[in-house]
């Protein structure tokens, strides 16, 4: 077999065991945390998608909660219900803000650029939070049975929804990673001014890869908002943009797979930990990002590389 | 004329606080070339200790008049024992790593640093008022208002005048300005460039507690503050400049009055107008009033 026919069908037996095997074998609550996780690793692909250009954002909830919000407002105020419909807004919502902000932030680097990304997220938060007329303060907003192509979205077609979603944009993220652009993100990280020598516009480059990244986020927070069906100012907070950023470091930023991986074992481990002790929850966070910054800069997903691999033998 | 003196009275008060506030995370950042997201946090351990020491202190039922010392000894404390922990410990080992590498450790730093506060104060509000009711009321043209802001403007101004002093007319100034020119220069001339980093960091952290402990007596505490407290002084030194202590007193004046004037004039815009500030400033001058524009190397 050549090494492009067994990826393929590698690929093809893991979304066998992903769209079939899971929801027949696992317990429902699994299902829904595999939806959640796939959901939420769309707005941590983005938190990658930056970092490989070096640039670190805390306020990414920012497109997060505009996604959701975007659903959230359309179920409110025009009564759609058709998942695909809010999905569509979510991401359109995601590219009209990024795209807004991105005029502004682009310009921005290393501190000012996460900062500055914090800053609007709160802006968000605020306004969510006291624009109780519009968008319902702390209450939030609930989104009722939404449908897929008329029907009831059940949390079983929710999950082959969000899975299926996830994996398509991971892949044309992957697309992106290999394009010219992608490759001229990397050597922004190595070197901005030599990529600005060699004629190529890294303003350019940034601007559109922030409008992706806003776009990730914003399809996430549009998924979540279906699978939970309620949505809250919460979803802007500092603390979230955190946890993108959290799960981004811990699964890597060597593959787009990378943040899937992270995510997963993410909503796993809060599931249990959380449980445990609410009040040492972030404490807990903290000291394994101390711990990953000292001892495996390059996440989870840079344990792969240890790996015996059969193909170089 | 009333409204406009109670404009000014309050952009003043407020002006007063963001620069006690954001002149430690300035100074920190103009040494260390490293912004402390954990700056917050030492904010809220001065804010709980100063009001924990205050209550304890107001049980005994003593003249009022030695609080003022507590909240002083509150930030001594937390920034003298919690400042060098995090220099020496964690910050020291990523001078040489990338930014975003620094930006992450003071993050998760910042995160345990929220949950120590509410595993050692619990959830409950805290409220010591206790210094504020003492200095009692004054009437200014006819407004009814009380004595405490005019301390915390005293306080910053003095804050302001020292760092000044410090940095223009001693020793230390000209080793600081040294440093922050050039490190590697510095260190050939024999200056101990490991300890002025500590120094520098313990200073702002000192700076982040008294600035957590005389906010104590004029609002209840609650979990959570350090973060808007982190994003409210970003906003205002990167008006002013990153690493410039004009700067960020001249970002507090500015943001410090504007908001005020929104406050009694246009309500909804309360939360926005800092950044709306800060918006226009960056578009026009995105190294702010007093930043210096870093050199590109190749």
């Amino acid at each position: 077999m050549t090494t492009r026919t067994r990826t393929v069908a590698l690929l093809l037996i893991a979304a066998l065991v992903l769209v079939v095997g899971v929801p027949l074998l696992l317990p429902d609550w699994i299902v829904f945390l595999l939806t959640v996780a796939s959901a939420k690793a769309l707005a941590v692909l983005g938190v990658v998608l930056l970092l490989r250009g070096k640039l670190l954002t805390f306020g990414h909830a920012l497109y997060y909660a505009a996604g959701a919000y975007a659903g959230g407002m359309a179920v409110r105020y025009l009564g759609v219900h058709e998942a695909l419909v809010l999905l569509a807004l979510a991401l359109a919502a995601g590219v009209a803000v990024s795209a807004l902000l991105g005029l502004l932030v682009a310009r921005y680097r290393a501190v000012y650029f996460a900062l500055l990304n914090l800053a609007f997220s709160m802006v968000l938060y605020g306004m969510l939070l006291k624009l109780y007329n519009v968008f319902g303060g702390t209450d939030g907003i609930g989104i009722h049975e939404p449908t897929l192509a008329g029907f009831r979205l059940s949390g079983l077609a929710m999950y082959e929804l969000s899975i299926s979603l996830t994996a398509l944009l991971v892949f044309l993220t992957h697309r992106f990673f290999v394009s010219p652009l992608g490759y001229t993100l990397r050597a922004i990280r190595d070197n901005e001014v030599r990529v600005e020598y060699m004629g190529v516009s890294v303003w350019r480059a940034v601007y559109v890869s922030y409008i992706i990244a806003g776009a990730l986020a914003a399809v996430s927070g549009g998924l979540i908002a279906l699978a939970v069906g309620h949505i809250t100012p919460d979803l802007a907070f500092w603390s979230q943009s955190g946890e993108f950023v959290f799960v981004a470091i811990l699964g890597g930023t060597g593959s787009v797979l990378a943040p899937v991986v992270g995510s997963v074992l993410f909503e796993f481990v809060r599931n249990y930990a959380f449980k445990l002790s609410p009040y040492t929850w972030q404490m807990t966070l903290g000291i394994v990002l101390l711990l990953i910054i000292f001892f495996l800069p390059g996440g989870v997903w840079s344990l792969t590389a240890r790996l015996p691999r059969r193909s170089h033998r | 004329m009333r409204l406009l003196l109670v404009v000014g009275l309050d952009g003043l008060a407020y002006a007063s606080w963001l620069f006690l506030v954001s002149a430690g995370l300035t100074f920190t950042y103009g040494v260390l070339r490293v912004l402390n997201l954990a700056h917050g946090n030492l904010y809220a351990l001065g804010a709980y200790l100063g009001a924990t020491l205050v209550l304890h202190y107001a049980a005994t039922g003593s003249t009022p008049a030695l609080t003022y010392a507590l909240l002083l000894l509150a930030a001594l404390v937390i920034g003298v024992v919690v400042g060098p922990l995090i220099e020496r410990l964690f910050l020291r080992r990523v001078y040489s790593r990338d930014e975003e590498v620094q930006l992450l450790l003071t993050f998760s730093i910042s995160l345990i640093l929220e949950d120590v506060v509410k595993l050692t104060w619990g959830v409950t509000p805290i409220f010591a008022d206790l210094p504020y009711t003492y200095l009692g009321r004054v009437r200014l043209g006819g407004v009814n208002y009380a004595w405490y802001p005019f301390l915390l403007t005293a306080i910053a101004l003095a804050v302001g005048a020292f760092l000044w002093l410090v940095v223009t007319r001693t020793r230390l100034g000209k080793i600081l300005t040294s440093v922050i020119t050039d490190r590697e220069v510095s260190l050939t001339l024999g200056i101990n460039v490991p300890l002025v980093y500590t120094l520098a960091f313990t200073a702002g952290a000192v700076l982040a507690a008294l600035g957590g402990a005389l906010t104590a007596p004029m609002f209840s505490l609650v979990p959570g503050v350090g973060a808007e407290v982190l994003v409210t002084s970003f906003a205002v030194i990167a008006i002013g400049g990153l690493g410039s202590i004009g700067g960020a007193a001249l970002g507090s004046l500015l943001v410090g009055m504007a908001r005020s004037f929104a406050v009694y004039k246009f309500p909804e815009m309360d939360l926005y107008v800092i950044y709306l500030i800060m918006a226009l400033v960056l578009l026009f001058r995105p190294q702010g009033f007093f930043g210096e524009i870093e050199v590109r190397r190749i």
